[in-house]
């Protein structure tokens, strides 16, 4: 067999190639539809990766990872709403108007979403454990409530997008090149993460994953570290989460429901924790399977559900692990 | 003896002092009017049976714990309400009674993390800490002093007992501390490990001030320039290896003494 790093980097770029053949691979048959699903595939591995920087590598169990993701689609939600309305979003102390340039948006997106980020970070990185599981499951209902109730941008119904937004030399309303810009994106998420695990800050989010006690023993002050790493994630899930409201042109509280929470996790865990790429793999395995099933029955969960326990329970690793074996030490 | 005193600041030879210290859990006083003092470059034993409070005291010198009452003076600094990463910071280390490693790092990464606290922040995102040559040199000569070189690429988790606990008192020395406080770091170990930690300690004598705790008798009256014995939360005697074994309160007391 090959060594791990021959085999992940084989993997890897097998998994790239396929990935950016697939427009006109998908042309070629004459399947447009794919394109567009798998657009949406590589929205939600960035949401995944991102909560696998805060799982995986930081040892933080968090269920309310769908709030930043849902806080990025409604930041393009409400700013095209004000565009489109032509009243400004905001006219004291400053005049702020709506957007729907991706150069406004998308950086409005991932600084909003890292703001509450921030916020519940803040306070729900006091707590540990199970505590922490519910305190970030608490924040994300709250939010998704909020939204439910905020009659102005279309409550529970959620808002719809004219058009998606705009970026001069690009069409983002075509399908293809909406596809290559969640592609980048998706891909730029991923090298920045690497080079994050690997940095020095990424060892000490590692070493608070593993002995936080340690950690603050050797004179790591480990709150600020954990918060800097919850930003981090929240802003990546708030990245996706503009990507999928352009991908929609739809946003809706639904995005930010617990459930959806739950269902990154399980792509976080299906993939492998604490691997970055195994999360974009559970991500596409997941919604594929989701597909797939649904065009045959009814239920898919009814036959989705085994093949998760079986994951759970047999590959520890996920399915990653399962694809390029394991990492001996020193390989 | 009374300890109403508010331990007075005055300026010391002594590393580490501490006065009328106290830590109730409930109806139990973990440390009673503990005052004791730790000299620059001395190996000072703390001993006493099980439940003496050894490591309630450890946790309060560390900053894991707060203690009731009392006050606890560093290199002349008041650190009593400092939080526990400062202390690490200020040059005060300690290392665990149960080995308390990162489990799924390497020998190598867990070393490389002990530098790494002593280097300023760690915001640093982008170069990989695995090639930091700031890194790299330290974590080398940290493996060497530890004789761990052959296992640096090896998880922690498969280490053997004796090696935890050598990584274990190495991560608490790789940052160059002032005081290292030393939890039983021989709990548990073969005599060739115990004979090899204690060489190592020995060999640290008059670079850094120890505290250690240990129940191993003849490593400390081999290693220790003085003791305090606890008992019961309280201090019953300081004083160096020869007076502490004529002492009669801690034949009485604790060594078994007119047996």
């Amino acid at each position: 067999m090959l060594p791990y790093p021959n085999r992940t980097r084989s993997f890897l770029l097998s998994g790239l190639l396929l990935l950016l053949l697939l427009p006109p691979v998908s042309s070629f048959f004459g399947d447009a539809y794919l394109v567009s699903m798998f657009s949406r595939l590589l929205i939600y591995a960035l949401a995944a990766a991102s909560l696998d920087l805060i799982i995986g590598y930081g040892g933080m169990v968090s269920l309310g990872h769908a709030a930043f993701f849902g806080i990025g689609a409604y930041v393009v939600g409400i700013l095209a709403w004000h565009s489109y309305a032509s009243v400004p979003l905001l006219t004291w102390p400053l005049t702020l108007e709506g957007s729907e340039s991706v150069l406004i948006v998308f950086p409005a997106a991932v600084l909003v979403s890292a703001l509450f980020a921030a916020i519940i970070g803040f306070f729900s990185l006091r707590t540990r454990g199970m505590h922490f599981i519910m305190i970030t499951l608490a924040f994300a209902q709250m939010l998704f409530f909020f939204f439910v109730s905020l009659e102005g941008y279309g409550g529970e119904d959620g808002l719809s997008l004219y058009a998606r937004n705009q970026l001069s030399g690009v069409d983002l309303g075509d399908d293809t090149q909406f596809y290559y810009f969640c592609l980048g994106f998706l891909l730029l998420f991923l090298y920045l993460s690497q080079r994050l695990v690997n940095s020095r800050f990424g060892q000490v989010i590692q070493g608070i994953r593993e002995n936080e006690r340690r950690m603050l023993a050797l004179g790591f002050p480990t709150f600020r570290y954990k918060l800097a790493c919850f930003v981090i994630a929240g802003a990546g899930a708030g990245l996706a989460g503009a990507l999928i409201a352009n991908q929609s042109e739809y946003v809706s509280p639904g995005l930010m429901h617990w459930t959806r929470s739950g269902e990154i996790l399980v792509m976080v865990l299906l993939g492998g924790l604490g691997t970055l790429f195994g999360p974009v793999l559970g991500a596409v395995v997941l919604l594929l399977m989701e597909e797939i099933l649904a065009s045959f029955t009814q239920y898919p969960m009814v036959l989705m559900g085994p093949f998760l326990i079986l994951v759970v329970l047999f590959a520890r690793g996920g399915l990653y692990e399962l694809l390029i074996g394991r990492r001996k030490p020193g390989e | 003896m009374s300890c109403s005193s508010v331990g007075e600041s005055r300026v010391s030879e002594d590393l580490l002092q501490v006065a009328c210290l106290n830590k109730r859990f409930g109806a139990l006083r973990a440390s009673k009017d503990i005052t004791f003092s730790v000299r620059q470059g001395e190996i000072h034993a703390l001993i006493g049976p099980n439940g003496a409070g050894k490591t309630t005291l450890i946790n309060q010198l560390s900053g894991e714990l707060v203690p009731d009452s009392g006050t606890i003076l560093f290199d002349n600094r008041d650190i009593t309400r400092l939080s526990e990463h400062r202390r690490a910071r200020l040059g005060l280390a300690r290392s665990f009674q149960i080995s308390s490693i990162f489990d799924r790092l390497t020998v190598q990464q867990n070393l490389a993390l002990a530098i790494q606290a002593h280097q300023g922040h760690s915001f640093r995102f982008w170069a990989r800490a695995d090639r930091d040559p700031q890194l790299a040199g330290p974590t080398h000569a940290a493996l060497q002093e530890i004789g761990l070189e052959a296992r640096a690429g090896e998880l922690a988790l498969s280490l053997s007992h004796g090696e935890k606990r050598q990584l274990e008192v190495g991560m608490a020395l790789a940052g160059r501390p002032k005081l290292l406080l030393l939890d039983e770091p021989m709990a548990g170990m073969g005599p060739g490990g115990t004979a090899q930690l204690s060489e190592l300690t020995r060999s640290l004598k008059g670079t850094l001030s120890i505290l250690l705790v240990e129940h191993d008798m003849d490593v400390i009256f081999a290693l220790a320039d003085r003791i305090t014995v606890l008992i019961y939360g309280e201090v019953i005697a300081t004083g160096t290896p020869s007076e502490i074994r004529a002492n009669p309160d801690v034949q009485r007391a604790y060594l078994g003494g007119g047996e």
